[in-house]
């Protein structure tokens, strides 16, 4: 086992782990479980988390394929990260309004799939939406309501 | 939110859902996110092979087995048997093998990361026996593996008298129709926790719908009584039937290792094994003989009506049956006659899957009336104009309609926020020459909400009202929140009751040890049926506080009802609605309290180089009672439209040796949200007596439509039938170049 240093929601943590060790567990370990495991290889969005290497923006990534040595260093954003305090985003907000969420399993991710889309797209249309949670299964919705959500986040935070 | 006392009341609004801020900030919690002191982890070492014998278990020698804790047959304390209907299915084998997923020994210790190594170090040796893959071999008896004729159940449907009609009929027109294999896929995999001891009993915290089945089949299992059996849901990621039944398996199997070993025990499925072990929706083969006048008349359905049920009895039954009384539709028939079959294979077995046998013979019967309306040479719609079911009008189980039903109506308003006629036409044209086709198809069709038959009253639901200290309410059902809102559109039933805010009204934690027996959650029951109950059980909460004679509002009397006389609650049971009989031999009468009617208009575009084939357009038209949340009412129709693309153009379930060969998520696909076609939403309520607030059940609806307007479109589109989903391209491709 190695020890690694990543910052979760701005505050770092030293976790002791393989290599290897999917991002996923070690956060899930850690109590951020928010991040949600659905299929283990990449398929379905639900273990997404956004993250910055050194000196990067941050990107959307599934955390179930990405080895905690890779982001080591690295600042990450979970769900748990994303409203301060009682105060929810803009996108959960408008995720609770629409009925963005029914199960509630894929909502941590398609959450931050959709904040990733507005911190690059401030104004998207409705295919750059589609485009951006294409990688975040839902079987509940059938997504109609994440989009009419997401949509109107970006109305509240212009 | 404020309202307290609203007089418009809470049913009919789009309410801020009670689940929705844990959901959205991470915080809710699945089983998977919880942990306790000392906990194993377990799994499940299954059979390799689909049918054979026993001979022996081997543990390599590599592996330290005396950290980890080992549960075969012969541990289990009470009966070897997963009890649901019947006890056909072992907790574990310990003889014979039928199906590839069998489970056979279980493993727990401490770090998950030496389990893998460990399952592979156990090696089965079995005897192989042939096995049974189609329903034509089990029907043929190619082997028997199940009972003496590997029926699992059969029903004789039979109103009126179809033979006596084929020699005067004008035209008598035959088809058959498949459907394959669907898996549920709900995002949150299948998964328990479980503390054992015979001084404690058995608790297990999961992923589930019934929390009273898992109980029931831990019973038996460790010959426990109820009080020793504790069941508690915890957030369910998705159910869609799939938690239904299998969920009492590894309630089991992670009870046998806690009780076994001492300590808490948590198996978690990942995707390949709940894809490859758990049920899927029963693929089907169904025959249509129709005898129709010139005019366009139904005289006499003849439906053979057959489902692959896999190795065990599991629901099968229940599924057929629910297949058996939609398989003629929302028509007028004199002459119906359904032969139905579920029939033993050696594939793992299938079981609950939204529609529950509903959306396989509903497609036979969409596909097969198109076919019927081209040899009559009646536009299709004319034709199920004809024939549709009316007030007054007996349907196949001579059940009276007994309320109003307009799907003529349905079909006008469904075609003309579709424009379908000017698309018929438009769309001839511009294909010609086009390489990209478009079509547009629809289906007309009906779903019986709650159990079939006498099933309500066998179950004979309780559900509890309680007062809290506080001036609000606590309601108790077993029912789970598993997406479909139900934690919402149950509270807003009982604070329209109890005349009190929505934001006072909670749902207790469904834990078999605080709350009675509601019964399961499936068959569109929740709302209608259950949430009845909620409706009943407050109004006499709220009679009881007016009868103890104290003033004020309902808030205000409780409270100080219970500062006198201690707690509040009522408990209310179900009894059916007046004037309901069903006669389980004969399968005629009343098959369900309500139904919802629906017309589903899809529009597709088919590439003909690819033969990719896409949904462009879907509008879903239904008539549901009451509608009790528009936005939760709303968001199941979407999804489960959304299912029943999948359903029909791209969820393949493929099968080799007896097992699924793509359980994968990147191998069996989805819709995903590039997928999905704008989906409009339309409702037509109304209001059903017997339902709370006039609703009906909704759940299920949804999936039943989009596969046979979808198959209809893409005939439309092409040309040639569609009598097989899923129409995958290579099935398109095969379509188009065999019709040149």
């Amino acid at each position: 086992m190695n020890t690694f240093s990543l910052v979760v929601n701005g505050k770092r943590i030293s976790v002791e782990a393989w290599p290897m060790a999917r991002l996923l567990d070690v956060l899930r370990e850690n109590g951020f479980t928010g991040t949600k495991e659905g299929c283990g290889e990449g398929e379905c969005g639900a273990c997404s988390v956004l993250m910055a290497s050194r000196g990067e923006a941050r990107k959307l990534v599934n955390s179930c394929l990405v080895p905690v040595a890779q982001a080591a260093g690295a600042e990450i954003t979970t769900i748990e990260g994303i409203a301060i305090r009682d105060e929810l985003h803009a996108v959960q907000q408008a995720f609770i309004d629409h009925g963005g969420a029914q199960c509630g399993i894929c909502t941590p991710g398609m959450v931050l799939a959709a904040i990733q889309l507005l911190d690059k797209t401030p104004q998207p249309n409705s295919d750059e939406v589609r485009a951006a949670v294409a990688g975040n299964l839902c079987r509940c919705t059938g997504y109609i309501k994440i989009f009419d959500a997401i949509l109107d986040a970006c109305k509240r935070m212009r | 939110m404020s309202g307290s006392g609203d007089i418009d009341g809470w049913v009919g609004r789009s309410v801020p859902r009670k689940d929705g801020v844990a959901k959205v900030t991470g915080q809710a919690r699945y089983v998977d996110d919880i942990t306790m002191p000392h906990m194993l982890y377990g799994v499940t070492v299954r059979s390799s092979v689909p049918r054979g014998r026993i001979k022996a278990i081997h543990y390599s020698d590599k592996i330290p087995w005396e950290q980890f804790t080992i549960v075969t047959a012969a541990n289990i304390p009470g009966e070897n048997v997963i009890y649901l209907l019947m006890g056909d299915q072992p907790c574990l084998a310990s003889r014979v093998i039928n199906h590839s997923q069998e489970p056979i020994v279980l493993l727990a210790h401490s770090d998950k990361n030496l389990l893998e190594a460990a399952r592979g170090g156990v090696t089965i040796e079995v005897e192989p026996e042939p096995g049974v893959f189609s329903i034509e071999d089990s029907l043929e008896q190619k082997e028997i593996v199940w009972g003496s004729d590997n029926i699992l159940k059969q029903y004789h449907m039979n109103k009126g008298d179809v033979d006596s009609v084929w020699p005067s009929a004008d035209f008598v027109v035959e088809g058959e129709y498949r459907t394959g294999a669907q898996e549920q896929l709900y995002i949150e995999n299948n998964g328990m926790i479980a503390t054992a001891s015979p001084a404690e009993g058995v608790t297990v915290w999961g992923s589930m719908q019934c929390p009273y089945y898992v109980q029931k089949a831990l019973m038996r299992l460790f010959a426990l009584p109820a009080e020793k059996v504790r069941v508690v849901a915890a957030v369910t990621g998705g159910g869609f039937g799939g938690k239904e039944e299998y969920p009492s398996m590894i309630a089991g199997h992670a009870a046998l290792l806690a009780w076994k070993s001492g300590r808490p025990v948590k198996m978690i499925y990942d995707r390949a094994e709940d894809m490859a072990a758990t049920t899927k929706r029963h693929p089907s083969r169904t025959r249509h003989r129709t005898a129709v006048s010139r005019d366009g008349k139904l005289l006499g359905m003849d439906i053979e009506f057959t489902l692959d049920g896999g190795a065990y009895a599991t629901l099968s039954a229940v599924v057929l049956s629910r297949g058996t009384i939609h398989a003629a539709g929302p028509y007028r028939c004199p002459n119906v006659r359904v032969h139905a079959r579920a029939v033993a294979t050696n594939y793992p077995p299938h079981g609950a899957f939204r529609g529950f046998g509903a959306p396989q013979s509903i497609f036979a019967l969409e596909r097969h009336l198109n076919k019927v309306a081209a040899v009559v040479g009646l536009p299709p719609e004319e034709l199920r104009r004809r024939n549709f079911l009316h007030q007054g009008d007996l349907t196949s189980t001579g059940q009276e309609v007994r309320e109003p039903v307009d799907l003529e109506g349905l079909l006008d308003r469904a075609f003309s926020a579709t424009d379908y006629r000017a698309k018929v036409q438009s769309f001839a044209r511009s294909n010609i020459g086009s390489r990209i086709k478009r079509g547009i198809g629809f289906a007309t069709f009906m779903h019986g909400a709650g159990f079939t038959g006498s099933g309500e009253e066998y179950l004979a639901s309780i559900v509890g009202v309680e007062a809290t200290a506080d001036g609000g309410a606590k309601i108790l059902v077993a029912a789970t929140e598993m997406g479909q809102g139900s934690s919402t559109t149950l509270a807003q039933i009982a604070a329209d009751a109890l005349g009190i805010s929505f934001d006072r009204v909670t749902v207790a934690e469904q834990d078999t040890a605080n709350v009675p027996n509601s019964g399961p959650t499936v068959a569109s029951r929740t709302c209608m049926v259950v949430g009845k109950l909620v409706e009943t059980a407050a109004l006499a909460l709220k009679a009881k506080v007016a009868e103890a004679g104290i003033a004020g509002d309902f808030s205000t009397a409780s409270a100080a009802y219970i500062k006198i006389h201690g707690p509040l609650r009522h408990f209310a049971k179900y009894a059916a609605p007046p004037g309901i009989h069903w006669d389980d031999q004969s399968y005629q009468g009343d098959a369900y309290g309500a139904y919802a009617w629906a017309v589903y208009v899809a529009e597709v575009a088919v590439d003909t180089l690819t033969y990719e084939a896409s949904v462009t357009d879907f509008v879903a038209l239904q008539e549901v009672g009451r509608v009790i949340h528009p936005r939760v009412a709303a968001g199941q129709i979407e999804g489960g439209v959304a299912q029943g693309i999948g359903y029909a153009l791209y969820e393949n379930v493929q099968w080799k040796d007896g097992r699924m060969a793509n359980n994968q998520m990147t191998n069996y696909i989805m819709p995903t949200a590039a997928d999905v076609p704008p989906i409009r939403v339309l409702f037509a309520e109304t209001p059903y007596a017997y339902g709370p607030g006039g609703a009906k059940g909704i759940g299920e609806l949804p999936i039943d439509g989009p596969a046979p307007a979808i198959a209809n479109a893409l005939e439309n589109a092409l040309g040639v039938p569609f009598d097989e989903i899923p129409a995958t391209p290579e099935k398109i491709m095969t379509a188009v170049r065999g019709a040149r």
